[in-house]
């Protein structure tokens, strides 16, 4: 009995189709909500409203909680993935080594913070800890590519060649 | 069952397996100091401000959540706890706004009345505040994170007294809030503006929209006209405010006070109580003789209907077409009064003095406008009232009792027990009855309709047909009511309040609110009942002349035109 608005939405019927096949072996299970939260994110890419309304109908939680659990962990996003992902790694070695640097560039140049996506769906940016190359810091990772001592002055030019992707 | 033995303070005390250290202590005249913990409905351990030392145990003990077990040793008042629960609670205050004397539950905060306790001198840590605003969206309350502890009382209240769910903690860390999902501003929400939440409030975090100005404006305003009336509830309330015991009937000094404040008449709601018993009985009778749609809910109560209206807006069918008591005082004011006064209905400024923070909602609703000016211009909650009776200076306890004003004051008892959960239903059965077999009542106390437990059924005999009644309050109930009406089970009648307790329970009544008092509040409203000369709503002589000068009939054209109204379909999200 969803009487949920229709104006937020921003997906195709095949995916929120998609989202509803994922939910029907866990209906009524308010306490499957984060796997089918994760689930529904690797399916769309992120969580819109419209997704959240349908998890917090089919699963019987309410809206607030559904949207305090995505909001809780970082793991979730409410917002789309850009087309490149970008992963600085903020561990030890590559944090004292100029990663900030590298965030703040990123800020300056292309409006994104970390769990942001850029105005024009290009990149997406998130900070991970320790990719295991540390003697390589800062490093930086574009979708599957690693890049070593990326320092601010690089930075351009490695994301000019994902720009015309 | 037998009791499990333990030692708190070198004490030997015995407890029911179950309950909490906490309980215990308490059962044995130990006080322990709380915050969050709020019986059988926020029992969480969040705040740390309970901790014990639990013999054997690693850590100090949070005594609300640690069930009492058999040779336990427990130490409530070691050098250990004491500095423990200080340290907790100077960290929770170390990201509080330190606004206590412009704080609209100074005096009456939890946060501040522990402090105290606790003896904090000195403010050792300031924390990052909170980056959240306060929200004034919603028409009946406001939600100021700033001063939240996070202590989740009024989110259970929210999500399990009421099951609106409206509230929830989202973010986390410094971040933490307790808000509407998506962060909307509680106006947007599917919230139904009970003020359960407030009530449960230990601090100024949500509370109710301050709108006495408003009103000192009108009473300071020579061309206003400002008429007052009283919902049945706040008379067994409004005495706490001022130190009376929970319960008292202050009928007499109620009024005296708001005459004091310089309302030129002082009415009273319980006459339009006694009026929705003529509609909605009749509207009872109209459906069960035609076939309409049965069962018929009662709407009195706006927290209720907005409940209704987001959550189960098939059933509006069932709804009574009933404006609520307050609404139909304010359409007769400005028609009814005006023209029998002779004062122009524009000059007329309504107020009304309510449990309810709903009621704030509901007079702004736009289709409460029947006689071409709002019904009501302003509702106040009990607490409200306090505050302004407070600010001019009276002495309530100590005023000497006066009369309400006619025709508009003039009530039976089954006026004032709309205050009560089961009020409504037994005021209609006790009119239904008498018109329906044209015999005098033998009994005209329904006791099966009263009391707390949170579903009531019973049935009654009319000439042979038996109607099927039911009460709910507090909404968790309401919802299990509604389920069996959609499961098929035949009801005739069902009247539903949003608050636990019914009104005397409601959002806008003294804090603190609690089940023994709710409890003495209904005692109180029946004991108004019982020392009224008329009980019965069809008696009121003015209801019968309203009738006759004005209204015409029961359901009557000027009836739909001012008493009646219509509902709304709601979004849930």
């Amino acid at each position: 009995m969803s009487n949920g608005c229709a104006c937020h939405t921003q997906l195709e019927p095949e995916q929120l189709n998609e989202v509803g096949r994922i939910m029907e072996p866990y209906r009524g299970q308010p306490g499957s909500l984060i796997q089918v939260l994760h689930k529904a994110q690797n399916a769309v890419g992120y969580l819109p409203r419209e997704v959240q309304v349908m998890v917090s109908e089919g699963l019987n939680v309410p809206l607030t909680r559904v949207y305090g659990v995505v909001s809780f962990y970082s793991f979730f996003t409410t917002k789309p993935k850009g087309k490149h992902k970008i992963c600085v790694c903020a561990g030890t070695a590559c944090y004292v080594r100029g990663a900030n640097q590298l965030l703040n560039q990123l800020e300056k140049d292309y409006h994104i913070g970390p769990g942001d996506t850029s105005d024009d769906g290009q990149f997406s940016l998130d900070v991970v800890r320790c990719v295991g190359a540390c003697g390589l810091g800062p490093v930086m990772t574009v979708d599957d590519d690693v890049y070593g001592r990326v320092h601010t002055d690089k930075l351009s030019s490695i994301l000019e060649k994902y720009a015309k992707e | 069952m037998s009791l499990i033995n333990l030692t708190i303070d070198g004490v030997q005390v015995q407890a029911v397996p179950g309950t909490s250290v906490l309980e215990a202590a308490g059962q044995a005249g130990i006080k322990i100091p709380t915050l969050c913990y709020l019986k059988e409905i926020n029992e969480i351990g969040s705040c740390r401000i309970c901790l014990v030392e639990v013999e054997g145990a690693r850590t100090l003990q949070a005594s609300c959540v640690t069930p009492v077990t058999e040779g336990m040793v427990v130490r409530t008042n070691t050098p250990e706890v004491r500095q423990a629960r200080k340290l907790n609670l100077e960290l929770i205050m170390s990201n509080h706004p330190q606004e206590c004397l412009i704080c609209p539950r100074s005096t009456n905060c939890e946060l501040q009345q522990l402090a105290a306790e606790l003896g904090i001198s000195e403010l050792r840590f300031t924390g990052a505040m909170s980056p959240y605003e306060p929200d004034f969206s919603s028409p009946s309350l406001v939600r100021d994170p700033r001063k939240c502890i996070l202590c989740r009382r009024c989110v259970s209240v929210c999500e399990n007294v009421q099951q609106v769910s409206a509230i929830a903690p989202q973010e986390r860390g410094f971040d933490t809030v307790v808000a509407p999902a998506f962060l909307e501003p509680l106006g947007n929400a599917a919230c139904v503006n009970c003020g359960q939440c407030a009530l449960v409030c230990p601090t100024a975090a949500i509370h109710e929209k301050d709108q006495t100005g408003e009103v000192w404006a009108a009473l300071a305003d020579p061309e206003k006209h400002v008429v007052v009336q009283t919902a049945p509830a706040v008379r067994v309330s409004i005495g706490e405010m001022f130190g009376a015991e929970p319960g008292r009937v202050a009928t007499g000094q109620l009024v005296a006070a708001l005459r004091k404040l310089g309302f030129d008449r002082v009415f009273d709601t319980d006459f339009t109580a006694d009026l929705t018993i003529m509609e909605e009985g009749s509207e009872l009778i109209k459906r069960l003789q035609e076939g309409g749609t049965l069962p018929l809910i009662t709407s009195c109560s706006p927290g209720w209907i907005k409940f209704i209206e987001h959550f189960y807006p098939d059933l509006l069918p069932h709804l009574s077409t009933c404006k609520s008591p307050q609404q139909m005082f304010g359409a007769l004011a400005k028609t009814y009064y005006a023209q029998k006064a002779g004062i122009d209905p524009s000059n007329i400024f309504v107020v009304s003095i309510m449990p309810c923070t709903a009621k704030k909602f509901e007079a702004g609703r736009e289709e409460m406008n029947g006689s071409g000016h709002r019904d009501v211009d302003v509702a106040l909650t009990t607490r409200e009232l306090g505050k302004m009776l407070k600010e001019a200076g009276i002495d309530f306890n100590s005023l000497a009792e006066e009369e309400y004003d006619s025709p508009l004051g003039i009530s039976t008892g089954a006026g004032v027990i709309f205050g009560s959960t089961g009020g409504v239903m037994e005021a209609a059965l006790r009119t239904a009855y008498e018109l329906v077999t044209g015999e005098t009542l033998p009994d005209l106390e329904f006791h099966a309709v009263r009391g707390l437990e949170g579903v009531k059924e019973t049935s009654v005999n009319l000439n042979g047909t038996t109607l099927n009644v039911a009460v709910a309050h507090g909404l968790a109930n309401a919802r299990e009511i509604l389920e069996r009406v959609s499961g098929g089970q035949e009801y005739h009648f069902i009247e539903i309040m949003c608050c636990p307790g019914g009104c005397i329970g409601g959002g806008g009544q003294p804090i603190p609110t609690d089940r023994e008092i709710r409890a003495r509040r209904a005692a109180g409203i029946y004991d108004a009942d019982r020392a009224m000369p008329l009980r019965k709503s069809h008696e009121n002589p003015a209801v019968q002349a309203l009738y006759k000068e004005f209204l015409g009939e029961p359901l009557g054209h000027k009836s739909h035109e001012l008493l009646h109204t219509h509902y709304l379909a709601r979004q849930k999200y």
